[in-house]
């Protein structure tokens, strides 16, 4: 197969790996802090967080354009290295598939951890566990299949991702081309051929992922009964 | 009694609507049981004095230390309790070994044996299993180990038979006997059902409505007339017996009880052997002389303490045992007719005519 084909699944594995493992490390503890006890900020939260689930990828990309942009904070960031804009580039692109893909993560860690109840935890600290350990050897654990789930759908929804991309990312090989828009590329120039070997790539992998989702949840609901 | 060997707590605060006022004293030894119906506070006070439930206005010290007051609040994970919960919520994803550990002291010497734990509660068979595949007795009997390898000061159960039924209750009741009789540690045991407290406690704490509304030694707690318990239709009485004697033709022991000699259906006993035993308040009857041609076993010389009417009309009755009264409390209940028709009053020298003894099983 051609680099030009390579590089484009390359990148898309990069970003999408890159954007789970982001999600994982900030994802977690927002999770925990939402699913221990009621308060209003915390339906606030909640809401901001599963956003991205309603609004249109293009007023999305749109805001994170201005956001990223030159005149926006991204770009003064991107000042201090040099760059004019943090838009168009691998940084920007990474940035905006953290935020569009946050609920896909958050939620079923958030769902987990509140499946779990305080019980376990208070079990914890009866048996003289500080709050790290009590979070690292009983939440962790049992929350695992949510942590499974979050780490597939982020990955998998940040490889399916297009408006967002399209908004700030542009069309730069190497550096933006992911999988989505190199099929849109190919499809602009006819190239069939290309569009359709990336394309049925794509759906043996949303299958694949979705089988492997519900056959460990289901192994998991029979090893946790 | 020094301030040293007491649990002293005392929590105010509402939670949810429910409002909790609830202070008591207690040795920092053997069972003491907090005992009231559902939803009067029981669980809210015992949580409170683990720490997993805050309330402001709250005061916990056990001996020396202090756990709560004012201005401090020493977190669940500092204080050095053991907790059973009412369903064993072991960790599912631990084996029975590991949830034993994990409490366990790292390192150094152990107080509690690891090998004793699980012999004393029957579970060294077990120790390598999933908790998903243990039955619900076994489960709640790791629970106890768990909470006991942690090496607490406190022990605290919260209906820990509640969840199960009639026979697994009957499986754990004997581990919960040796406990009793093994541990030296304070047990704090939450429990709506009384034959579990006259079987274990040696005080009880009588909460009603978040209220303390009576704290001191069993016996004299049950036959107390003001209080609910001895007004209760299945009011009875506790009482410490030493073994005497046993006939085993007719599978009977003889038992020795303040103020009084008593024979009692029983497997076999050793002489020296101390039993708790119960007798029910509907089981005494009164005579003024001592009948000799009779089918009652258990004949007892007692003294008429006090009387109450209770609201049913049928007149309750405070015995001392002993010629003199000075022996065990027994409680009486007979009806105003045959109180009035043999003028019964406080003072006299009566026969207790005892149709019912139970022996708590060890």
């Amino acid at each position: 197969m051609s680099a030009e084909l390579w590089q484009p699944i390359r990148l898309t594995i990069e970003l999408a790996g890159l954007t789970t493992l982001i999600l994982l490390i900030i994802g977690t503890p927002v999770a925990w802090k939402l699913s221990r006890h009621d308060a209003w900020w915390k339906h606030a939260l909640m809401a901001v967080v599963a956003m991205p689930l309603v609004l249109p990828p293009t007023v999305l990309g749109f805001y994170l354009l201005l956001l990223l942009g030159p005149s926006g904070p991204g770009g003064a960031l991107a000042s201090l290295w040099g760059a004019r804009t943090m838009a168009f580039s691998f940084t920007g692109l990474l940035i905006g598939s953290v935020i569009f893909s946050l609920p896909f993560v958050v939620q079923p860690i958030h769902n987990a951890f509140r499946a779990m109840g305080d019980r376990p935890m208070e079990v914890a600290a009866t048996l003289r566990a500080s709050p790290v350990r009590a979070f690292w050897t009983v939440a962790v654990p049992l929350a695992r299949p949510g942590f499974l789930t979050a780490a597939m759908l982020g990955f998998a929804h940040t490889v399916g991702e297009f408006g967002v991309v399209l908004m700030i990312g542009g069309n730069i090989p190497g550096q933006t081309k992911v999988l989505s828009i190199a099929i849109y590329d190919f499809v602009e120039t006819s190239r069939w051929r290309e569009a359709n070997i990336l394309a049925a790539g794509m759906v043996a992998f949303a299958f694949g992922v979705i089988l492997a989702m519900n056959m460990l949840e289901h192994r998991m609901a029979r090893d946790n009964a | 009694m020094s301030a040293m060997d007491i649990i002293s707590c005392r929590f105010t605060g509402t939670f949810g609507g429910f409002g909790l006022d609830a202070a008591f004293e207690t040795p920092a030894q053997g069972v003491t049981a907090l005992f009231g119906p559902s939803g009067c506070g029981k669980t809210s006070v015992l949580r409170c004095i683990a720490g997993l439930q805050k309330v402001h206005d709250g005061y916990c010290r056990i001996g020396a230390s202090l756990w709560q007051d004012g201005a401090n609040f020493l977190p669940t994970w500092k204080r050095p309790v053991g907790y059973v919960f009412q369903e064993a919520s072991l960790f599912p994803h631990l084996s029975v070994k590991q949830n034993l550990l994990y409490g366990a002291p790292r390192g150094g010497e152990r107080a509690v044996h690891f090998d004793e734990v699980t012999e004393l509660l029957g579970v060294t068979r077990l120790i390598d299993r999933m908790p998903r595949h243990l039955s619900g007795g076994e489960r709640q009997r790791v629970a106890i180990g768990r909470a006991l390898l942690s090496e607490p000061r406190l022990l605290l159960m919260d209906e820990p038979l509640a969840a199960l039924d009639r026979e697994t209750k009957d499986e754990i009741l004997p581990f919960l006997d040796r406990l009793h009789d093994r541990l030296s540690m304070p047990i704090i045991y939450v429990s709506h059902d009384i034959s579990e407290v006259e079987r274990f406690a040696d005080r009880i704490v009588l909460m009603r409505q978040g209220r303390v509304i009576a704290n001191g030694a069993l016996a004299d707690v049950m036959s107390n007339p003001d209080l609910p318990l001895a007004r209760a239709r299945e009011a009875s009485v506790v009482m410490e017996a030493e073994v005497t004697g046993y006939d085993a033709a007719y599978g009977l022991a003889r038992l020795r009880v303040a103020g009084g000699e008593i024979l009692a259906p029983s497997a076999p006993l050793e002489p020296q052997q101390r039993r708790r035993i119960r007798i029910g308040a509907g089981d005494v009857s009164l005579a003024l002389e001592h009948a000799h041609q009779t089918t009652i076993l258990n004949i007892l010389s007692a003294r008429i303490a006090s009387a109450t009417q209770l609201p049913t009309g049928d007149m309750l009755a405070v015995l001392h045992l002993g010629e003199s009264g000075e022996g065990a409390a027994l409680l009486a209940r007979v009806t105003r007719r045959s109180w009035e028709t043999l003028q019964l009053r406080v003072g006299l020298a009566v026969f207790a005519q005892v149709k019912g003894v139970s022996m708590a099983l060890k």
